[in-house]
């Protein structure tokens, strides 16, 4: 009976947790998936069947390969254990090929690599300390964000609907921060340089990391009043954190350096003839700067002042990826957006420069680098907020104002991720789990504001 | 999908389109071989109330004739959303009330509670996988029970009514609710207040009845066609595998070609009621909540295994009353719930939901682990099995193992359910054996119930001794 009442998980919730939201996703498998099931896919067969040095240049599917080496690397292992579900999805010229296996074994490999995001809130829960108010359970603030983060809302859409695998992307980040926390920062930056060389659009919260390692890991110690005391810079620290970040980029970079294939990766990662906003508007601030656009056309066009024929046919609300150039006001090039964002995220990273206040800080910065990508980035994509909701839940337990706005946060955020989910069906359920969860997300909150609970790290 | 989602399709369509005279009768138009109309007038009118929201939306669905094995995407949403609401209005508050008004058990356990009877998936498969409407007769019963229970009679027994004229098959529960009421007017004493309350039953029952079925009393050919299709008796003992004894017996000797019919009629009659009788009786002479909820489950079991043409999914009948006393005997609860759910493997692989019940299952299983520690409450008193060890005892001093005993029989259960689902799913059947499968699944689930049967027995038969010895004590 022991063993059984191990097995089964009594008593840890959060095993219970854990293993509910995987019960969960294995139902969404036969669900509505979007191409990017089709893309997933495709790179599996690259990878599988064609040498490294094919891998960025082929382009018989229109999905190329568009992310860093290391994710290229997780296809071809997930591939070698494809070929025991389906041969056939290996081969590169079966476009949209979607057998039951290979639905079966796709939705099964997200759902797999999501230990990692498990392991990772485990770690981060272990960062949250709290006075023992209360002996409820569902009070606690390991328990609620355990709740906020496993059974995430925009994630189970994404990931296993939607079809990608950011589960187990954004338990390396959460694992790094984590790690943070724990003052652990030579594993905090390697775990985050592999990330990039997973998925380079958490490139948005590298300056967070850059500013934050530099002024509170490589400059030991600070004067009384929290400036920074020069002479405690530490050469040890900075070399071997540049070693790390080095080591990690050459053994996902090298490959391709020794085959001059640089250039294209680039060309590939960083795709600027993408246009300004992806096929469905992410709603950031380019969105509101094109709606403007639109509606001065129609009351110049009405009003006489615009030439009918100068205006370009092209729409930008027509659902496809393609570059368009603005009628009314000025065209936005990737230069611009950078500039933009670079102006947002200046006051948050001068604080985490000048005042430095430890972990938290610097998840504060990180949020904030966050959404700030996301408001004034180039080609963002709507799934991007996750950037965002996901570290800032880790705040929301701490204090009642983080938890407000995470509120308004997330809500508005995963109601935004409802495009993505254009059949009725999935539409219908998932406004069932969302509404059940968000309200006990809401109850939740609340409860842990009024009892103001304080985020703190084991030892300080 | 053509099965009972097509059959209700049907049933809208039939509503819908003719006049309520035809609704039972064979017809050019209402042909009772193609899903015949065959539950009680009130299925028959939410089929029509569905009727008029599909006529709002899209006429095709249910235009006469034509609309014959009619599926289509905004179609299969509309079905599965009128099951939702159906849930939603009826059911679930019926289970949440149900829970709030439990005794002695802390709000945490009541909603544990609440989460718990939701999460049963047999009741979640057939509603939502396979397409019934159980939730809606299910959930009258519960508001029923609930009304009995707390001693608002009338409106218990006016629930229960609407539930039998819902669906016939709830007639498995009317027994203990009869014998209840009966046993609360014997106690108020048959000459003052106990008569009384006898009419005002009476009435109520009479009145409901006369009110769903006045449109079929206007002749009594109607009432009579009804009738014939709700109890199709020429239909044989059993149909198709089903987890009861005569499905199991026929397996040891033929018994469905060798005796006549009017002899199964009798034999399986007979058998039923002589194993329900002493619940009964003991309920009537002593009712009680609990003894009420302890009988409904040996009653619908007792049909289940012993009754005419029976199927699989009338287990839902017993794992209702089950659910009810999840909260007082969580280990026995459970297990009795995860074989019902067995029990209706091989229905359940026809309509390709592996997944689904695989998943609801580990789903439930967590969930009554986790809120209940069922595994922490195998004691004989957490077992309510004290006092029937405590007389075996007086007999056979060494009767010490009962626990022990029941906890070994668990663990050969659930193994053996796993590796027959393993089996069934894997393996093919061998060529002369092509039902190999389904009749193991029937055969074994048959033997958990039976002992089941004896378990809850012994609890309902038992009780009163813990009661008397009480007293005496105090």
């Amino acid at each position: 009976m022991a063993a059984l009442t191990i097995a089964a998980g009594t008593g840890n919730w959060f095993s219970a947790l854990a293993l509910g939201v995987t019960l969960l996703k294995c139902l969404l498998i036969p669900t509505y998936y979007s191409t990017d099931f089709e893309v997933h896919r495709n790179w599996l067969a690259i990878t599988h069947s064609l040498p490294i040095s094919q891998w960025y240049y082929e382009a018989t599917s229109e999905w190329t390969l568009d992310y860093p080496p290391f994710f290229a690397w997780f296809e071809y292992i997930l591939s070698h254990v494809a070929k025991y579900f389906d041969q056939e999805m290996l081969n590169v010229h079966n476009l949209n090929y979607s057998s039951s296996r290979t639905l079966l074994f796709q939705r099964f490999s997200v759902i797999f690599t999501d230990i990692l995001f498990v392991y990772a809130v485990h770690e981060c829960c272990k960062c949250i300390g709290g006075k023992k108010v209360g002996k409820e359970l569902t009070e606690k603030p390991k328990f609620i964000l355990s709740v906020l983060l496993l059974w995430n809302f925009g994630l189970l859409i994404v990931d296993h609907i939607h079809f990608q695998y950011n589960g187990f992307l954004f338990g390396l980040m959460l694992l790094s921060i984590a790690r943070l926390f724990q003052k652990r920062h030579m594993e905090g930056a390697f775990l985050f340089a592999v990330l990039l060389h997973f998925k380079h659009i958490y490139l948005y919260v590298a300056p967070a990391y850059g500013v934050y390692l530099l002024r509170s890991y490589c400059f030991t110690a600070n004067k009384s009043d929290g400036s920074i005391r020069w002479n405690s810079f530490s050469f040890v620290r900075v070399i071997s954190l540049g070693l790390v970040v080095f080591l990690v980029s050459a053994l996902s970079l090298g490959p391709f350096l020794a085959l001059n294939q640089l250039p294209q990766v680039f060309s590939r990662l960083f795709p600027f003839k993408r246009g300004l906003c992806h096929a469905y508007w992410a709603p950031n601030f380019w969105a509101l700067y094109n709606a403007l656009d639109k509606v001065l056309s129609v009351i110049g066009l009405k009003l006489k002042f615009l030439d009918p024929n100068k205006i370009p046919k092209a729409s930008m609300t027509s659902g496809l990826v393609q570059q368009f150039q603005h009628t009314v006001l000025p065209s936005v090039t990737p230069l611009a957006t950078l500039i933009c964002t670079l102006i947002a995220i200046l006051p948050s990273i001068f604080c985490l420069w000048f005042k430095p206040q430890g972990p938290r800080g610097f998840l504060r910065c990180l949020i904030l680098c966050a959404l700030s990508s996301f408001m004034f980035g180039w080609h963002v994509h709507e799934k991007a907020i996750l950037l965002a909701i996901l570290p800032m839940s880790l705040l929301s337990v701490g204090k009642a104002g983080d938890a407000s706005v995470f509120l308004i946060l997330t809500t508005t955020g995963h109601y935004s991720l409802f495009p993505l989910l254009f059949t009725a069906p999935e539409r219908k359920n998932l406004f069932l789990i969302g509404w059940k969860l968000s309200t006990y997300l809401a109850w939740g909150l609340w409860k842990s504001a009024v009892n103001l609970y304080s985020l703190s790290p084991p030892g300080s | 999908m053509f099965g009972d989602y097509e059959a209700q399709r049907h049933w809208q369509e039939i509503t819908f389109n003719l006049p309520v005279k035809q609704w039972y009768f064979n017809s050019s138009d209402n042909n009772l071989q193609y899903w015949g109309l065959d539950y009680p007038p009130l299925t028959a009118y939410h089929s029509l109330l569905c009727a008029y929201v599909a006529k709002f939306i899209n006429a095709d669905w249910i235009a006469l004739h034509t609309s014959r094995g009619y599926e289509s995407q905004a179609h299969k949403l509309f079905m599965r959303s009128t099951v939702l609401i159906a849930d939603l209005l009826i059911y679930i508050p019926a289970v949440v009330l149900y829970c709030c008004c439990l005794k002695e058990i802390s709000t945490k356990k009541k909603i544990a509670n609440v989460l718990c009877i939701l999460l049963y998936p047999g009741l979640i498969l057939i509603d939502y996988g396979h397409f019934q409407y159980n939730s809606v007769s299910l959930g009258f019963a519960l508001w029923g029970v609930l009304g009995v229970s707390c001693d608002w009679d009338l409106l218990g027994s006016l629930a229960f009514c609407l539930a039998i004229n819902y669906k016939q098959m709830e007639l498995y529960h009317s027994l203990p609710f009869f014998c209840f009421l009966l046993g609360k007017c014997f106690k108020k004493g048959l000459k003052g207040k106990g008569f009384v309350l006898l009419v005002k039953l009476a009435c109520t029952v009479v009145a409901s009845f006369i009110l769903c079925w006045l449109p079929f009393f206007t002749e009594r050919e109607q009432t009579l066609q009804v009738l014939r299709r709700l109890f199709p008796v020429d239909r044989g003992l059993f149909e198709d595998k089903v987890a009861n004894i005569w499905c199991s017996f026929n397996v040891l000797l033929k018994i469905k070609d060798i005796l006549p019919r009017h002899i199964q009629l009798i034999m399986s009659f007979c058998f039923t009621f002589l194993s329900l009788l002493p619940a009964c009786i003991k309920l009537t002479l002593q009712p009680s909540s609990k003894g009420f909820k302890f009988t409904l489950v040996s009653c619908a079991l007792s049909f289940f295994l012993f009754s005419f043409q029976v199927h699989e999914k009338s287990i839902l009948l017993v794992s209702l009353p089950v659910c009810l006393v999840l909260s007082d005997i969580p280990f026995m609860s459970t297990w009795f719930l995860l074989v019902s759910t067995f029990s209706m493997l091989p229905l359940l692989l026809k309509d390709e939901l592996l997944m689904p019940s695989v998943v609801t299952t580990m789903a439930f299983f967590i969930a009554c682990v986790t809120f209940f520690s069922i595994f922490e409450k195998t004691s004989e008193e957490e077992l309510q099995l004290k006092s029937f060890s405590i007389s075996v005892r007086k007999y056979l001093p060494c009767f010490t193992f009962l626990s022990r005993i029941i906890q070994y029989l668990f663990l050969i259960s659930v193994i053996t359910m796993v590796l027959l689902t393993l089996m069934t799913v894997t393996l093919d059947p061998p060529q002369k054996l092509p039902d190999l499968f389904s009749v193991l699944v029937c055969f074994v689930s048959c033997l958990n119930f039976l002992f089941f049967l004896v378990y809850f027995n012994i609890i309902i038969m038992w009780d009163s001794q813990n009661g008397r010895n009480q007293k005496k004590i105090s």
